[in-house]
């Protein structure tokens, strides 16, 4: 007869639980890679169906909304995952959350200083957060579930370095602002003062630049407060209202 | 007096069809002819005067993203939405009836969204194909129902996204379902009774010719949909079919061999489906690069000789001609970006590049898995000589992973992930017909969706997922019209007579446009 030591019976059951978990991931992928990647992309990137790697899904916010959702489909581009187990379901559902979450992170900083730093850098002129600022740039309101404490320094130290997919700045003969849409004939922007501008592009001269944000380099924060100004951001998860 | 002659003149016995030319204000069959060539005769709308088109009424679906290519007989205009039919007077619009049938609950459409392209007319019915696999007979005045056939087993993934092609007295419907390890087939009715008449199975069984190319169990679910809607030439009694991809899609190891006839054009005996000749654009496809085209069918001289010729832009990249009635390949050469062949050998098979399959790393990959062009038609202008098409530039990252058939659920062993949307882009392209060689293109800012028409009016129709459907010369590309439709477009526009008067007509995201001077 084996008798475990309590330590050992412990380890063994952590390493269980471990591979419980590990094994549950694995099949959520395998399943995901052989049901929903044709559409979602193998890593969930999107493809013919929508990006997944978000942290909240606007039609599931949460495990149960999710499960259902994939059980159900959505009418009339998604298939429902009949011939799932409530298992599989819980298993694909779980993996999908998790491409989108940011892992947990220790921010250092300090976010209350952070904000002191937000208001004095002026940086309302372009963000919103919670319904106060400027929205020339984007919405900062649930930021710190969005991006985790490197991409935060990184827009804020190299922000050309990380700009949205088809983000552009347009100079439409005198008028200079971001691409907000485009067809094959037209084009509407936003210039720096938040004032929206349409054109004709057969009547009119545009200059496309793709590589540039209209936020300049915040470089000289000193190192304290650029660590509280990220804090303060990563702290930032929705509005309460 | 007008009901007695609405009553009289809605009979679209064969000869209607065949003689389509003779009557341009109709719109008969899918791509209008037999030939696939979905070109308009009329030229009241031209050149001169498209930049006055305006919108002239508007007919609300109920549901988005609609792919209809509306029928049009004698001031009625007979359109579809999935297991849905409605009868519209071409004048104002407005319904003289609606039919539909409910979807099951327990209906998946794998691989595909839940739509239809159209339907099919021949004397005095309408016929709609239903995604739950009925093919149905509608009394063309009245929308009652006259027979319904159930043609295949959607729980097992097949279904009908297809407009039917009424060919002789039959009804010719094809399936999708190619994700779903589906064995494909052609099927054809009897259009007066709903009996069927033959089934040709586009992955052959034992003993059929072509199994030899597939190894094991493999064809019982090596797919080969059936998906868009063919063509047909009456003189030799031949149709032509595109065949969808084999199963699993993206993962060949279970299917070693060339896999017949997945991603070729098959040429049929109307009377019996028997094969008369087969061409295979993609051996052993590993990208979803099925043939799921409109095969456009015209005459010209190739090489000193008269020849009777049938034309693709594959979703592989490649542009093929070919002898329609041998199969003969003729010449083909890349129309698009394309980096999985060195070029097309002398019978038209290309010659692989190493690399291009499908990993569990991924493999990048132009074009992508939705290839270079796809479902919606291409055209053809008799005036200009040249070949339109919508096409896609953009790659893929391909993935293989495990496949393990299960029925009624995806088949398809990998998948693809995009890549930077900065990297794809689209175009409306004029190609020599007989060569491939492109003649102009109109560039688009993303890959589209949606078909094209020329018309005698030296215009071609095209349409953006940006919402614009506009107007190009047909012999120089030059935008000359355009209208913010207000979503992206997934359909094939049409033309045809309102009281003597050309129209236009496009379907898009919820609506139905109809456009004239």
């Amino acid at each position: 007869m084996i008798h475990f030591k309590p330590t050992m019976w412990l380890r063994s059951l952590t390493l269980a639980l471990i591979s419980w978990q590990i094994l549950n991931a694995q099949s959520g992928r395998r399943l995901f890679e052989a049901q929903c990647a044709l559409c979602h992309g193998q890593t969930g990137g999107g493809g013919k169906g929508p990006s997944l790697l978000k942290p909240k899904l606007n039609k599931a916010p949460d495990q149960a909304a999710l499960e259902k959702l994939i059980a159900d489909g959505i009418e009339p581009e998604m298939p429902g995952a009949w011939t799932l187990s409530p298992k599989e379901l819980t298993q694909v559902a779980e993996y999908v959350r998790s491409l989108g979450s940011i892992p947990p992170e220790s921010v250092p900083g300090d976010a209350t200083a952070g904000k002191e730093i937000y208001r004095k850098s002026a940086c309302a002129s372009c963000h919103i957060i919670d319904g106060t600022g400027s929205g020339f740039g984007p919405e900062l309101t649930n930021i710190g579930i969005r991006r985790n404490s490197a991409h935060l320094r990184q827009s804020i130290l190299k922000p050309d370095d990380i700009l949205p997919d088809g983000f552009m700045l347009i100079e439409a003969g005198q008028t200079k602002g971001i691409r907000l849409a485009e067809d094959l004939f037209n084009i509407q922007l936003m210039d720096a003062s938040g004032r929206l501008h349409s054109f004709s592009k057969a009547s009119t001269t545009i200059n496309r630049t793709r590589n540039k944000s209209p936020m300049p380099a915040y470089t000289k924060f000193p190192a304290t407060d650029l660590d509280n100004l990220i804090a303060y951001l990563a702290s930032l998860k929705g509005s309460a209202k | 007096m007008t009901i007695l002659l609405l009553a009289l003149l809605a009979q679209v016995p064969l000869e209607r069809i065949v003689s389509a030319d003779k009557e341009p204000g109709n719109w008969l069959s899918y791509s209008r002819s037999f030939d696939g060539q979905r070109h308009s005769p009329l030229t009241q709308i031209n050149t001169t005067n498209v930049a006055n088109l305006k919108v002239k009424w508007a007919y609300q679906f109920s549901k988005p993203g609609n792919q209809t290519s509306p029928i049009v007989v004698d001031n009625v205009m007979y359109i579809s939405g999935p297991n849905s039919v409605a009868a519209l007077d071409t004048r104002t619009g407005r319904p003289f009836w609606q039919w539909s049938r409910p979807i099951p609950s327990d209906y998946q459409s794998i691989g595909f969204g839940r739509t239809n392209r159209g339907v099919a007319v021949l004397n005095d019915m309408v016929y709609i194909a239903t995604l739950d696999c009925w093919l149905v007979a509608l009394d063309a005045r009245s929308g009652i129902q006259r027979w319904a056939v159930k043609a295949g087993d959607y729980k097992l993934g097949y279904s009908f996204t297809v407009a039917p092609l009424a060919i002789k007295d039959k009804i010719i419907v094809g399936t999708s379902g190619g994700e779903a390890g589906i064995r494909g087939w052609l099927d054809a009715y009897n259009a007066r009774t709903g009996k069927q008449e033959w089934r040709f199975y586009t992955i052959p069984g034992p003993g059929e010719a072509g199994h030899e190319t597939w190894k094991n169990d493999a064809w019982k679910t090596g797919g080969g949909s059936t998906w868009v809607t063919g063509a047909y030439d009456p003189a030799l009694n031949l149709v032509y079919w595109g065949i969808g991809n084999p199963a699993p899609d993206w993962n060949g190891d279970s299917r070693p061999g060339d896999n017949l006839y997945s991603c070729s054009f098959v040429a049929l005996d109307g009377d019996t489906g028997k094969l008369k000749w087969h061409f295979q654009f993609t051996p052993h496809d590993v990208h979803d690069w099925d043939a799921a085209h409109v095969p456009i069918l015209f005459d010209a001289e190739v090489r000193g000789r008269k020849r009777k010729l049938i034309a693709n832009a594959n979703r592989n990249g490649f542009y093929y001609l070919l002898d329609r009635e041998s199969g003969e390949f003729l010449s083909g050469r890349d129309y698009v970006k394309q980096t999985w062949a060195k070029g097309l050998d002398d019978s038209g098979r290309p010659i692989l590049l190493p690399g291009a399959e499908p990993t569990a790393e991924g493999t990048i990959v132009w074009p992508s898995l939705n290839g270079a062009t796809i479902w919606f038609s291409p055209s053809y202008s008799p005036l200009t000589k040249l070949y339109y098409v919508a096409a896609r530039e953009k790659s893929s990252k391909y993935f293989k992973s495990e496949a393990e058939y299960k029925p009624g659920t995806f088949f398809a062993g990998g998948g693809e992930q995009n890549l930077d949307p900065n990297d794809e882009w689209g175009a409306i392209r004029a190609l020599d017909a007989l060569t491939g060689q492109q003649k102009w293109q109109f560039k688009l800012l993303t890959p589209p969706w949606a078909g094209l028409m020329s018309t005698a009016g030296n215009l071609v129709f095209a349409s953006s997922n940006e919402g614009n459907f506009f107007a190009l010369d047909a012999t120089t590309g030059k935008p000359l019209w355009d209208f913010q439709t207000g979503s992206a477009i997934t359909s094939n526009p049409i033309s045809f007579n309102i009281e003597g008067k050309q129209h236009i007509a496009i379907a898009s995201g919820y609506t139905l446009y109809v456009f004239g001077l």
